[in-house]
Parts: structure tokens; C-alpha cells; sequence
């Protein structure tokens, strides 16, 4: 299937490099791992209503963490219709659409990548744990950062933000012996 | 008009990194084993691309330097890179792209979702300890950039112009991702060469 060849790194570079312009010059830079936290606050609240309150300066929560910096997580949660939120839906929305537009994924595919077969085997319960516990991992350790791949990497780097390459150093840091170790067959 | 511009960039961000592979984690993985470089050139030329238009925008008066949003630098930083690469590496998911994959069809990525949304509530449980700790207080003076940008509410590493530093980085990467050999290592039997 030709369809899953990349874009050359160029014309692919300068699509993304246009998107990030983009971003910053209308609205503000990408980022995308505060939305998981504004989910869990939504799905707080409905749980249990009393997790994010309204007050008369805006808004809070009785978590910490959502209630920092005055409420703005808190404010978020309580109105889902917001820029950030819908970016990532639309997000989503975009990558099915490219996904769709060039044929859709194999069946395989869908349930593991080939990389991962090629070095684990067809086991979708083993490829389900690891990347449950990867996005444990990946979150938690965003959260802490105060930012992920989109916001301190590549929008921290494109701003020469300081903390865009501590970030970036701690990354690649951890990634690459990793992914060394778990992926020595290409597939 | 937010909620129209979120849906328009967020939209071609979400259909670009699919078109680069950055949503496949097989290109994740090869990347980050240092087996293929094809989509480290791409983002490097990104970030390069995203620079030089930005801060050569802001030179010439044509963006809105308030748009810059620079996030504080603490060891927690570093601390949370650690984790994040390593889960990166194992799952061939980032936050972006584990929400572009599941969208795209693949299950594998919904854990990764599932996953996320805990350990981000994991993160929101245990933030007042990481607070206490220390861990969280700026260092370098916390919401910094490598020089001061003109008109930016940031101050600088270095006593460099900002915007100058800014397009002269810009022009590096670009550089970098020229130079880097799409392969470092990996015999590359039976792999098919990426779209050229």
C-alpha cells in the first residue's frame, strides 16, 4: 500500500513548520497534553458535581491541580467550548479524515504496529498493556513538565523557549535507549 | 471566531502529522531507535521553518509578538521529558498523536488514551506533593527564551537579541535537517525506501 509512505521530509516539513506558523500568528502556539487533564475534569464533574465550582472571580475546583493558577483548568473544564479543547477534537477529526482520504488502515494494523509484531508477536493483549501503561507514563510525565511533544518541543524550541530544550533533552534522553532496547528488528 | 480557527488549524495539524508519519508508530519507533531518520528531518525542518516565519514575521511588524507563549523552566521539566520519552518510546505514542491514531482506526492507541486519562489524574492527585517538593520552582529564571524578544514579556538567557537569535536557530535547524542522514543505523533489509 503506497498510501502509508510518508510525505517526503521536505514538502512534510514545510506543511508542519506552516501549521505551527500559523498557529502562532492567529491564535497562540500548539499544545495538546493540558486537554487530557480539562477531559478528567469534565468527567470529575459529572461524576461529582461538586468538583468544580463557580465563584465570583471565576472558578475553582477541590483539586489543586485544577484550581491553580486561578481556576483556568477549572474554568476550561466547565466550558468545554473553548479553543484549546476544540483544537484537539479537531485534531482528531483532521487525522481521520487524512487517514480515510488515503485508503484507511489494515486490519492488522489497527490492532498493533508492524514494528511491534516484528519484535513481540500478534499478542493484542500484551500491545493493549504497553501502550495503557505508555500513556500512563507519557501523561503523568507531561503533566509534570507543564507541557508534551507539540507544546514544549516543538512550540517551546520554535519560540527558543529555555525550558522547550530542558524539556527536549529529558525526552530524547529516556526515548532513544528505549526504543533501542525494545525495537532491534525493523519489522 | 476561536472556536472556527481552532477547528481550521486544528484540523490541518491533526491531517499533517498523519501525512508525515509523526501519528504512525512505526515511524515513532524507527525514529527513535535511531533506525531512520526520515521523520526527525521533517519535524526539525518544522520547528526550523516555524521559527524563521515567526520571529522574521515579528521583525518586519506582521505578528503579534503577545502571541508567544513561554512555559517556565523547573528540574520537573527535565523530570517529566524523562517520562514522557520513555512512554513515547514504548508505546510510539505522544498525547497529539495517540489522539490522531485512535481516530485514525487504531485500537492500540484508545489504551493509550485510557491510559493518559489516568495518569493525568494520577499527576492531579499527586500535584501537591511535586509542589511541595520543590521541584516545580523556576530555575534560569523560569519563563525565559535564549534571548530577549522585543516586545515579549519574557526576559532572556543570553544578552542576545531575541528575534535575531530567533531566526539565526530557525536557520540551524533548517540546516540540521538537511544534513541529517536519513539513517544512523540498521541494516535496512527488506525495508522499502520512504517516499522521495
Amino acid at each position: 500500500m503506497t498510501a502509508d509512505k510518508p510525505l517526503n521530509w521536505k514538502i512534510g516539513g514545510v506543511a508542519l513548520g506552516l501549521v505551527f506558523f500559523l498557529a502562532v500568528l492567529l491564535v497562540k502556539p500548539i499544545g495538546v497534553s493540558t486537554q487530557f487533564v480539562i477531559l478528567d475534569g469534565i468527567l470529575a464533574d459529572i461524576a461529582a458535581p461538586e468538583f468544580i465550582t463557580q465563584t465570583e472571580e471565576g472558578y475553582t475546583s477541590t483539586n489543586a491541580y485544577m484550581a491553580k493558577s486561578d481556576g483556568k483548568y477549572a474554568k476550561s473544564a466547565a466550558n468545554p467550548l473553548n479553543y484549546s479543547f476544540i483544537f484537539v477534537l479537531a485534531m482528531a477529526a483532521g487525522a481521520f479524515a487524512s487517514v480515510m482520504a488515503r485508503g484507511g488502515l489494515s486490519k492488522s494494523e489497527r490492532v498493533a504496529p508492524a514494528l511491534w509484531r516484528a519484535n513481540f508477536g500478534d499478542s493484542a493483549a500484551k500491545r493493549y498493556a504497553v501502550a495503557f501503561v505508555g500513556g500512563f507514563v507519557v501523561l503523568y510525565g507531561a503533566r509534570l513538565a507543564g507541557g508534551c511533544t507539540s507544546g514544549h518541543m516543538m512550540s517551546g524550541m520554535m519560540q527558543t523557549a529555555v525550558s522547550g530544550y530542558i524539556f527536549t533533552a529529558g525526552a530524547f534522553a529516556a526515548a532513544v535507549p528505549v526504543a533501542m532496547i525494545m525495537y532491534k528488528r525493523e519489522g | 471566531m476561536q472556536i472556527i480557527l481552532a477547528i481550521v488549524i486544528g484540523a490541518a495539524f491533526g491531517a499533517v502529522l498523519d501525512r508525515v508519519g509523526a501519528a504512525n508508530p512505526n515511524w515513532i519507533g524507527k525514529m527513535l531507535s535511531l533506525k531512520h531518520l526520515h521523520l526527525a528531518k521533517t519535524i526539525i525542518l518544522a520547528i526550523g521553518v516555524g521559527s524563521v516565519l515567526m520571529f522574521g514575521g515579528q521583525m518586519l511588524g506582521l505578528v503579534e509578538v503577545g502571541h508567544m507563549s513561554v512555559k517556565a523552566a523547573y528540574v520537573g521539566v527535565f523530570i517529566g521529558g524523562l517520562l514522557l520519552g520513555a512512554g513515547w518510546a514504548a508505546s510510539g505514542y505522544c498525547p497529539g498523536t495517540g489522539v490522531c491514531a485512535a481516530a485514525s482506526g487504531r485500537k492500540d492507541a484508545l489504551f493509550f488514551i485510557a491510559g493518559g486519562l489516568l495518569g493525568a489524574a494520577a499527576y492531579m492527585a499527586t500535584y501537591p506533593s511535586w509542589k511541595a517538593s520543590g521541584l516545580l520552582d523556576d530555575i534560569a529564571g523560569g519563563k525565559v527564551t535564549l534571548g530577549a524578544v522585543p516586545g515579549a514579556s519574557y526576559d532572556g538567557l543570553f544578552a542576545v537579541s531575541g528575534d535575531v537569535l530567533g531566526v539565526a536557530l530557525g536557520a540551524v535547524f533548517v540546516l540540521v535537517a538537511i544534513v541529517l542522514p536519513e539513517r544512523l543505523s540498521g541494516d535496512g533489509a527488506g525495508v522499502e525506501t520512504p517516499a522521495e
